[in-house]
C-alpha cells in the first residue's frame, strides 16, 4: 500500500459561493518530505492545507492520505495533525494537559501519556515547562508547544499553518532551523504552509507556489529560483528584470528575442518557443553584470551586452543594488556583491557612469506569457 | 532624508501625548462628583432610614434593627421572598439553557432564516417591557379560556405563568451575554481539538463549554437578577394568592411608607450588589 | 484507537448531503427550544393582544368577538388617550435630553480617569442599574413626601412646607434617576474608543474648544448617544411604576392608562388597552428605526 507517497490531491476544488478558493489542484507529497506551500494571501495554500486537514471539504476531486480516500472522514479520525498560525493552545489547560489532549482523545494509558508527553517537550526543548499556562510563556515557546501537542500524536503528516508568522526576524531564523532538526529526528511528512519565499526555500525539499486557487509551479527550492516557469514564480520568488518580447529565432533551448523598446536580448528556455510569439524574459539582478567601459569595444559583439548609464545606487552593506539606464530609456536592476571592504569611493558605481550591462545567455530566462 | 522625518514626527507624537487634553478637568470633575452624590445619596438615604426608630421613617430618631425582626416575622413578606427566589432559580437555569443553546446556533452555523430569528430575538428588549407583560396577560386568559371550553379544566395564573415568562423575557439576555464570549474566542481552538482527535461531542465538553463558561454564569446571573427584580411582567401574570417580592413591596409602598419597606429594600439591595460583584469577578478575563 | 472504517468511495454530492443533513440536525436541536419558548411565550401573546384591538369590549370585562375599529377610533378621538400619548413622549424626550446632558460629562470624566480606577468608578455606575427599580423610586418617596427629607430640612430652617410629591418634576427626577445608569454605559463605551489626540489634531489646527467638541467628538460618539437614547427612552415612555408613586394619579404616562384598562377599570376594556398597546408599541418602533437609520448614515 505504501508506494512512498503521503498525500495524494486528485483534481481538488472547493468553491466558497461563486468563487473558486482552490481550482483544480493537483498533487503528491512524498514520504519523509518538507513540502511547503507558497503564495500571496487568498491563493488557496491555507484551504488546501485544511482541507488536508479536513476543516474544509472539497467541493469536487479526490484526496488521499497514504492511499487512504480521505472523503467525509473528519479531522479526528485523520491521521493528521496541525501547528496553528495562532497556536489555538487551550488557554484553560497546563502546557502538560494541551500536550496530553490528543493522547487522551485516543485512550492511550495513563502512565504512558506521561511518558510521551515529556519526551515530547523534551524534543522541543521546553521539558519543565509542563506545569505553565500558555498565557505564562513567551510566543516562540508557545510556537514549540503547539508543535509539541501536534507531534506526541505520531501524525503520519503534520501540517503547519504559517507557525512561524507571529514570531520575530530572530526567533523565527531560530524556529526554522529547529523546525528543520525535528522534521530531520522524527522522519515525519511536513506540510509547511507560508507567504515568506525565504523560509520556502530554506526549509522546504519542495515547494508548490500557487496563485489564485491554482498550483503554478512544483519544484526543488532550486528548481523554483533558478527556473521559475511563469513570470509570476519568478517574481513571487526573488527579484527580477522582466523584458516583453516577441521571438525572432529559435534553436531548442535558446531563442532570440526583440525586445518591445526593440533591442535583441538571447535567453535560456525549457520549453521551446515558436517564432512570432511574445514572450517576457526574466534576469535577475544578481546575475546581470556591469563592467567599466574600457577602449576595445570587444564586448560589445558579444551576445545580451548593452552601453548603459548608471542612474541610481543605493549601498546596503552586502550589496550594492544599481539602476542602469539603458539608451533605449529601459531601466535594469543590477546587484553587485560588495566582495572588497573599502572607503575608496571609486570603488563604487557613481551616479552618471557609463558602463556596459551584459548577461549570459543561461541567466535569461525565457517565459511563455 | 526619509529616516529624518520619520523621527521629528515620532517625536511629537510623543510631546503631545504628555500632555493629556482636558475638557475643563475641574468643571467635570465637579459635575461628575455631584452626579454620583445623585446617584448614590438616595439609597444611602434608603439604607440609614431602615434602621429608624421614626415610625413614619421621615427622619433619624434612634437606632433600631426592629424592622428587620418585624420582616423576619412577616409570613406573607416571606412567602413572597421565597417564591421570588423560586421563580428567579427555575427561570434563570431554563432561560440559561436555552440561550446558551440558541447562541451557540446562531454563532457557529449558517442556516436559512438566521439573520431572521437573530432581529426576532432582540425584539423582547426592544419592545417595552409593559407591552409585552399585558400581551402576556392577555394570552394566557385566553389559552386558559380555550382549555376549559376543549377539557373543563380550569387552570389559574400562578407562578408557572410568571415563570414561564420571565423565562421568555430572560431568553434574549441570556443570549447576547453569551454570544460575545462565543465571539470572543478563537474559534481554532475547536478546530485544533478536533485535529487532536475529539469529536464534537468532546470538543464541545472539554473545550467550548469551559471556555465560554464565564459567559454562561454571567448570562445566568443576569438572568437571575432580571427575574429577582423584574416587577411589570410579574405584576400582571402573577395570579390572586401567589405573591412575589416585588409585587409585594409594590401594594405596600402604595399604602405608606414605613422604615419596614427600606429594611426589605435594604436587604434587596445587598442581594443585587452581591450578584453584580459575583458576575464582574466570574466574567474577569483571565490575564 | 481503532480507525472506523472509511465509507466507500461517493459521489461529492452523496457526501456533502450527509454532512448538511447531520448539520441541520445539530441547528435545528440547538434553535428549536428557544424558538418554541419564543414562539409561544412572546410571539403568539403579541398576536393575540392584535386579534382583541379588533373586537368589541364585553359588559363584565370579556371579549365579544364582534369586528371593530371602534378601538383605534377612539385612541385618536379622545383626549385622555392623546394627551397621555403626548405627555409620555414628551417626559420621553425630557428624560433622555437630561441624562444626556449629565451622563456624557460623566462618561468624559470616566474614560478620562486612570485605567485603575476607571473600573470602580464605571462598577459604581452599575450598582444602581442592578438594583430594584421599584427600590429606587421609592428613595425619592422617602425623600420627596410631605413629612420627607426634604420638607424637614425646609421646615426646620422655617420655610413653609413644599408640596412635592404628585408632581411632574416628582416623575422627571424618578425617570432621570431611574435611567441614567443605562445612558452612561453606552456613552462610555463609545467614548473609550475616542481618540482624545484628535482634539489636539483639531486645536492644532485652529478650531476652538467648543468647535472641537461639536465637529470632532460629538460626532464621532454618536454612537454611544444614540444607543444610550433609545435605551432611555423607550422604558421611560412605557413607564407606569415611576408616575404611579411619585406622580399619584396626577400625572398619567401611558403605562398607567394601561394598566387602568386592563386591571383596575370597572369594568376592564382589554380591546382598547391592546390597541393603545399596540399602537404605542407601533410608535416606538418608527421612531428607533427613524432614529437610529439617521445617526448611522451620519456615522458613515
Amino acid at each position: 500500500m505504501n508506494d512512498g507517497i503521503a498525500i495524494e490531491l486528485d483534481d481538488i476544488v472547493k468553491s466558497f459561493g461563486d468563487v473558486n478558493a482552490v481550482d483544480h489542484v493537483s498533487m503528491q507529497i512524498r514520504d519523509g518530505e518538507f513540502f511547503s506551500m507558497l503564495g500571496p494571501s487568498g491563493c488557496g495554500k491555507t484551504t488546501t492545507l485544511r482541507m488536508i486537514a479536513g476543516f474544509e471539504f472539497p467541493t469536487s476531486g479526490r484526496l488521499k492520505i497514504h492511499g487512504k480516500e480521505m472523503g467525509n472522514t473528519p479531522p479526528y479520525r485523520r491521521p493528521v495533525n496541525t501547528v496553528f498560525q495562532s497556536y489555538a493552545l487551550f488557554p484553560h489547560m497546563t502546557v502538560a494537559q494541551n500536550v496530553a489532549f490528543g493522547l487522551e482523545m485516543k485512550r492511550v494509558p495513563k502512565e504512558q501519556i506521561k511518558e510521551r508527553v515529556q519526551k515530547a517537550l523534551e524534543l522541543v526543548r521546553l521539558p519543565t515547562f509542563g506545569d505553565r499556562y500558555p498565557r505564562q510563556m513567551s510566543g516562540g515557546q508557545q510556537q514549540r508547544v503547539a508543535l509539541a501537542r501536534a507531534l506526541v500524536n505520531e501524525p503520519e503528516v503534520l501540517l503547519l499553518d504559517e507557525p512561524l508568522g507571529a514570531l520575530d526576524q530572530k526567533l523565527r531564523k531560530e524556529m526554522q532551523f529547529e523546525l528543520k532538526r525535528i522534521q530531520e529526528e522524527l522522519g515525519i511528512t511536513f506540510i509547511f504552509v507560508t507567504h515568506d519565499q525565504e523560509e520556502a526555500l530554506t526549509m522546504s525539499d519542495r515547494i508548490a507556489v500557487m496563485n489564485a486557487g491554482r498550483v503554478l509551479q512544483i519544484g526543488t527550492p532550486t528548481e523554483i529560483y533558478e527556473r521559475p516557469n511563469c513570470r509570476f514564480v519568478a517574481d513571487f520568488i526573488g527579484e527580477s528584470n522582466f523584458i516583453e518580447g516577441t521571438v525572432r529565432a529559435s534553436n531548442g533551448q535558446y531563442a532570440t528575442i526583440e525586445t518591445s523598446d526593440g533591442l535583441e536580448m538571447q535567453g535560456y528556455t525549457e520549453q521551446p518557443v515558436s517564432v512570432g510569439s511574445s514572450v517576457v524574459l526574466s534576469l535577475r539582478p544578481e546575475k546581470a553584470r556591469l563592467s567599466t567601459v574600457n577602449g576595445n569595444n570587444s564586448q560589445k559583439h558579444e551576445a545580451n551586452t548593452f552601453p548603459a548609464k548608471v542612474e541610481r545606487v543605493s549601498y546596503i552593506g552586502s550589496d550594492t543594488r544599481i539602476i542602469v539606464r539603458l539608451a533605449s530609456g529601459r531601466t535594469i536592476d543590477v546587484w553587485e556583491q560588495n566582495t572588497r571592504s573599502t572607503l575608496d569611493r571609486d570603488a563604487y558605481w557613481q551616479p552618471g557612469e557609463a558602463a556596459i550591462l551584459s548577461c549570459s545567455v543561461e541567466n535569461a530566462l525565457i517565459l511563455t506569457s | 532624508m526619509i529616516d529624518l522625518s520619520q523621527t521629528s514626527s515620532q517625536t511629537a507624537q510623543k510631546s503631545s501625548t504628555r500632555k493629556p487634553f482636558s475638557l475643563g478637568k475641574t468643571t467635570l470633575t465637579v459635575v461628575s462628583v455631584l452626579t454620583y452624590m445623585f446617584l448614590y445619596i438616595p439609597i444611602i438615604i434608603l439604607v440609614l432610614y431602615s434602621f429608624t426608630t421614626d415610625a413614619f421613617g421621615a427622619r433619624l430618631t434612634g437606632f433600631t434593627l426592629s424592622w428587620y425582626e418585624q420582616l423576619w416575622r412577616d409570613q406573607r413578606l416571606m412567602g413572597a421572598t421565597l417564591n421570588t427566589l423560586y421563580v428567579a432559580f427555575v427561570s434563570m437555569i431554563v432561560s440559561t439553557i436555552i440561550g446558551t443553546m440558541t447562541a451557540l446556533a446562531l454563532e457557529r452555523f449558517r442556516f436559512r432564516g438566521r439573520a431572521v430569528y437573530d432581529a426576532f430575538l432582540y425584539l423582547p428588549v426592544v419592545i417595552p417591557e409593559i407591552v409585552m407583560a399585558l400581551s402576556l396577560l392577555a394570552f394566557f386568559s385566553f389559552a386558559f379560556n380555550l382549555i376549559r371550553q376543549l377539557t373543563g379544566i380550569q387552570l389559574r395564573n400562578g407562578l408557572a405563568t410568571v415563570i414561564i415568562s420571565h423565562i421568555a423575557f430572560s431568553i434574549s439576555f441570556v443570549v447576547i451575554v453569551v454570544r460575545a464570549s462565543l465571539r470572543g474566542f478563537d474559534q481554532r481552538m475547536e478546530e485544533a481539538a478536533y485535529d487532536l482527535g475529539a469529536n464534537s461531542w468532546q470538543t464541545f465538553w472539554r473545550i467550548t463549554f469551559p471556555l465560554i463558561l464565564p459567559g454562561i454564569i454571567g448570562g445566568g446571573l443576569l438572568a437571575f437578577t432580571i427575574s429577582l427584580d423584574d416587577f411589570i411582567i410579574s405584576f400582571f401574570t402573577t395570579g390572586p394568592g401567589t405573591s412575589l417580592l416585588p409585587v409585594e413591596v409594590y401594594s405596600q409602598v402604595k399604602r405608606a411608607v414605613t422604615p419596614k419597606i427600606n429594611a426589605i429594600s435594604t436587604l434587596m439591595l445587598a442581594v443585587s450588589m452581591t450578584l453584580v460583584v459575583l458576575s464582574q469577578v466570574v466574567q474577569r478575563p483571565r490575564t | 484507537m481503532a480507525i472506523e472504517t472509511v465509507p466507500p468511495p461517493a459521489s461529492h454530492e452523496a457526501l456533502s448531503q450527509q454532512r448538511r443533513a447531520r448539520e441541520r440536525l445539530k441547528v435545528f436541536g440547538l434553535v428549536f427550544p428557544g424558538l418554541f419558548w419564543l414562539t409561544f411565550f412572546f410571539a403568539l401573546p403579541l398576536v393575540v393582544i392584535f386579534i382583541y384591538s379588533f373586537l368589541t369590549p364585553g359588559p363584565r370585562g370579556d371579549v365579544v368577538w364582534i369586528f371593530t375599529f371602534d378601538n383605534y377610533a377612539r385612541l385618536f378621538t379622545e383626549s385622555l388617550f392623546v394627551n397621555a400619548y403626548i405627555r409620555s413622549i414628551w417626559l420621553g424626550i425630557l428624560t433622555t435630553v437630561i441624562c444626556l446632558i449629565i451622563g456624557y460629562p460623566l462618561a468624559v470624566f470616566i474614560a478620562q480617569a486612570p485605567p485603575r480606577w476607571r473600573t470602580i468608578l464605571l462598577f459604581m455606575v452599575l450598582i444602581p442599574f442592578w438594583t430594584n427599580f421599584l427600590v429606587r423610586t421609592y428613595a425619592w418617596m422617602i425623600i420627596l413626601q410631605n413629612n420627607g427629607l426634604i420638607n424637614w430640612i425646609v421646615t426646620s430652617l422655617g420655610f413653609p412646607r413644599l408640596s412635592l410629591m404628585n408632581t411632574q418634576t416628582a416623575v422627571l427626577i424618578g425617570l432621570v434617576y431611574g435611567e441614567l445608569p443605562f445612558m452612561v454605559l453606552p456613552l462610555y463605551a463609545s467614548i473609550d474608543r475616542f481618540d482624545f489626540t484628535l482634539m489636539q489634531a483639531a486645536s492644532d489646527l485652529g478650531a476652538s474648544k467648543f468647535r472641537a467638541f461639536t465637529r470632532v467628538m460629538l460626532p464621532l460618539t454618536m454612537p454611544g448617544i444614540a444607543a444610550g437614547s433609545v435605551l432611555v427612552f423607550i422604558p421611560t415612555v412605557g413607564q407606569f411604576v415611576v408616575s404611579d408613586l411619585l406622580g399619584g394619579a396626577k400625572v398619567d404616562m401611558l403605562g398607567n392608562l394601561l394598566q387602568r384598562l386592563f386591571t383596575r377599570a370597572n369594568p376592564p376594556n382589554w380591546p382598547l388597552g391592546s390597541a393603545l398597546a399596540l399602537m404605542f408599541m407601533l410608535v416606538l418602533m418608527i421612531l428607533i428605526v427613524f432614529y437610529f437609520r439617521s445617526t448611522t448614515e451620519d456615522d458613515r
